[in-house]
């Protein structure tokens, strides 16, 4: 039977969300075409995680116990291609994540396989692969096939499958490692600040700007606004990539998740990909942007059309 | 020391915008182009170490792209740097990330590069793969998403930051040579003088093609690549309630929205 391999992921020592996510999707898939799943986990104690993997769809889990306690991109490579010498698995999925950048497109390069990036929808046309990824800063949609690649390899875009609740009892096998040159080494994890500023993940109402604000200057008025409106002000990458506010209040991927917030005002922000994995679960969006195709205006509920100062403006004069 | 910087011209689409006769990219008379904004981070980085460290560091930009394509390294060259390279044919039409990382990867080993620092991705289809596609073709070590870097002229080994989820980073120790992806954020890119301006305009760029580096048709274009595009089109997107009015009508609609679902009615 032909195998869809899922490569687990774990930071810190724990297997991260999208890993759950990742499963999800490869269970989907197997439905199609009477596939299994089997789930690779690489760590120096494989089993740790192993028994988390335990859900209900994977029909096999691999240890493949490796040195390094966390991410480490050669090992990974070496390891994950001597697994698909092992297995030739037709697909293999794993999370769009930050390791993956690193260690997937190598993997391609190497085999020459199939190969995709960031996708969020996949199914079988007759025996075709079908892998549906965004273009053009969303704004178009691509179906990309792999005509003549035995492998395939997938990064699948995080928030997009719902992870398995149930559990099942999964056999496990365990795959001996590659020697690796490894040519980069781990020093340290540097955890963001802590900064006794407050935590936007714990709040309800966020008021964010973005690129939109151009100038240092004019972030007070937004301070201000929020202060009156009783909202936690936050932002957009470039606006903390300029200093103007602090780290701490990035909302998106490489920010923070504002995972109890149900009201969200985006001023100024066109919504990239990376700062609506941040937001785009949040039920209330309202975005104020004078671009009337900007990508924001797909995931908000209400849409304003205008300039985000002179709405600043007006608005304050509602809220005492 | 050598530093080798791809660059790219990407494509940013009209308001209303029309798919090729073959559905399977834009209508390029719908784009507009501009440099890809994670490369004016890549190249800062080079610009950077060329001031620091003199006569013993050339940075060199390349693009794989046409004759309009030209413009991005005009643009990097009005900072600085001597000479760029552009390849290009029509062969490497519809090229993904993988064949234009062949291109990039011949051209680092002709020119013995030391690093090849590319932008983290590019905005218009955005794979976040080019670079690290590089680093497997060569077979060089390799980090991606490098938000911090440190590189002098005789390292062996240098250490960067790798920008990880949710604002944590990783300092790792990287082995020479070297494929670096740079995040947004690591410098704050200069803007070109005028003067810059005119004189890039003087500096040489050096045209060739995949054949020129060794490559056939079949390791470039859409034969060169790891997948196919079967068709683009413009999803159904769902649209957000539109506020109309005057600015003042859209403020007090915000208003009331918003002390309703506070409960402040």
């Amino acid at each position: 039977m032909d195998i869809i391999m899922v490569i687990a992921e774990h930071r810190q020592g724990e297997l991260t969300a999208a890993t759950f996510e990742v499963i999800a999707a490869a269970v989907d898939l197997k439905q199609e075409k009477r596939l299994s799943v089997s789930v690779a986990v690489l760590a120096s104690n494989p089993a740790k995680f192993s028994a988390k993997l335990n859900i209900s769809g994977v029909d096999e889990i691999i240890e493949v116990q490796i040195q390094e306690n966390q991410f480490q991109t050669d090992t990974y490579e070496d390891n994950i291609n001597s697994l698909l010498d092992e297995y030739a698995p037709s697909v293999v999925l794993a999370p769009h994540s930050i390791d993956a950048w690193s260690c997937m497109p190598v993997i391609a390069a190497r085999r020459q396989c199939g190969f995709a990036t960031d996708v969020f929808a996949l199914k079988y046309d007759d025996d075709d692969l079908i892998a549906t990824r965004a273009a053009y800063g969303e704004k178009m949609h691509v179906d990309l096939e792999f005509p003549g690649k035995e492998i395939v390899l997938i990064t699948l875009r995080g928030n997009t499958f719902k992870p398995i609740e149930q559990k099942a009892s999964v056999p496990v096998s365990s795959f001996s490692a590659s020697k690796v040159n490894a040519r980069t080494t781990h020093k340290r994890f540097i955890e963001p600040e802590v900064t006794s500023d407050v935590d936007i993940t714990q709040a309800e109402l966020m008021l964010s700007v973005g690129r939109g604000v151009e100038d240092e200057d004019n972030i007070e008025q937004f301070e201000e606004l929020a202060d009156t409106m009783g909202f936690t002000l936050g932002c957009s990458r470039p606006i903390a990539d300029n200093g103007w506010l602090p780290k701490s209040r990035q909302v998106g991927q490489s920010g923070k998740v504002v995972g109890a917030c149900n009201t969200y005002l985006a001023f100024g922000i066109s919504g990239s990909v990376q700062h609506m994995a941040g937001m785009k679960h949040v039920p209330n969006i309202i975005a104020v942007n004078t671009d009337s195709e900007a990508s924001i205006f797909t995931i908000a509920k209400y849409g304003v059309v205008a300039d985000m100062f002179e709405i600043a403006d007006e608005l304050s004069n509602h809220f005492e | 020391m050598k530093i080798l910087v791809p660059v790219k011209q990407i494509g940013i689409i009209d308001e209303d915008c029309e798919i090729r006769d073959d559905g399977k990219n834009v209508d390029v008379d719908f784009l507009d182009y501009e440099i890809n904004e994670w490369d004016n981070y890549s190249w800062e980085v080079a610009l950077n170490l060329k001031e620091t460290f003199g006569e013993d560091v050339e940075i060199v930009p390349l693009t794989v792209g046409p004759d309009d394509a030209e413009d991005v390294l005009l643009s990097c060259l009005a900072k600085g740097g001597e000479r760029g390279i552009r390849v290009w044919d029509d062969a490497l039409e519809d090229s993904d990330s993988m064949a234009i990382a062949q291109v990039i990867a011949k051209v680092a080993e002709r020119e013995n590069a030391d690093y090849v620092l590319t932008g983290t991705l590019s905005s218009d289809h955005s794979f976040a793969a080019t670079g690290m596609c590089v680093a497997g073709l060569l077979n060089w070590a390799h980090a991606a998403v490098v938000s911090k870097v440190d590189i002098t002229p005789d390292a062996q080994q240098i250490i960067v930051n790798r920008e990880l989820e949710a604002g944590i980073e990783e300092e790792i120790t990287v082995e020479r040579p070297a494929v670096l992806s740079i995040q947004l954020g690591i410098n704050e890119p200069r803007y070109a003088s005028l003067r810059g301006i005119k004189q890039a305009k003087a500096k040489t760029v050096e045209v060739m093609s995949h054949t020129d580096l060794g490559l056939t048709d079949d390791e470039v274009g859409e034969t060169g690549s790891l997948s196919r595009v079967r068709k683009m089109y413009a999803p159904k997107r769902s649209q957000a309630e539109l506020i109309e009015g005057t600015v003042a009508e859209q403020a007090k609609r915000i208003a009331e929205i918003v002390k309703e679902l506070t409960g402040e009615v």
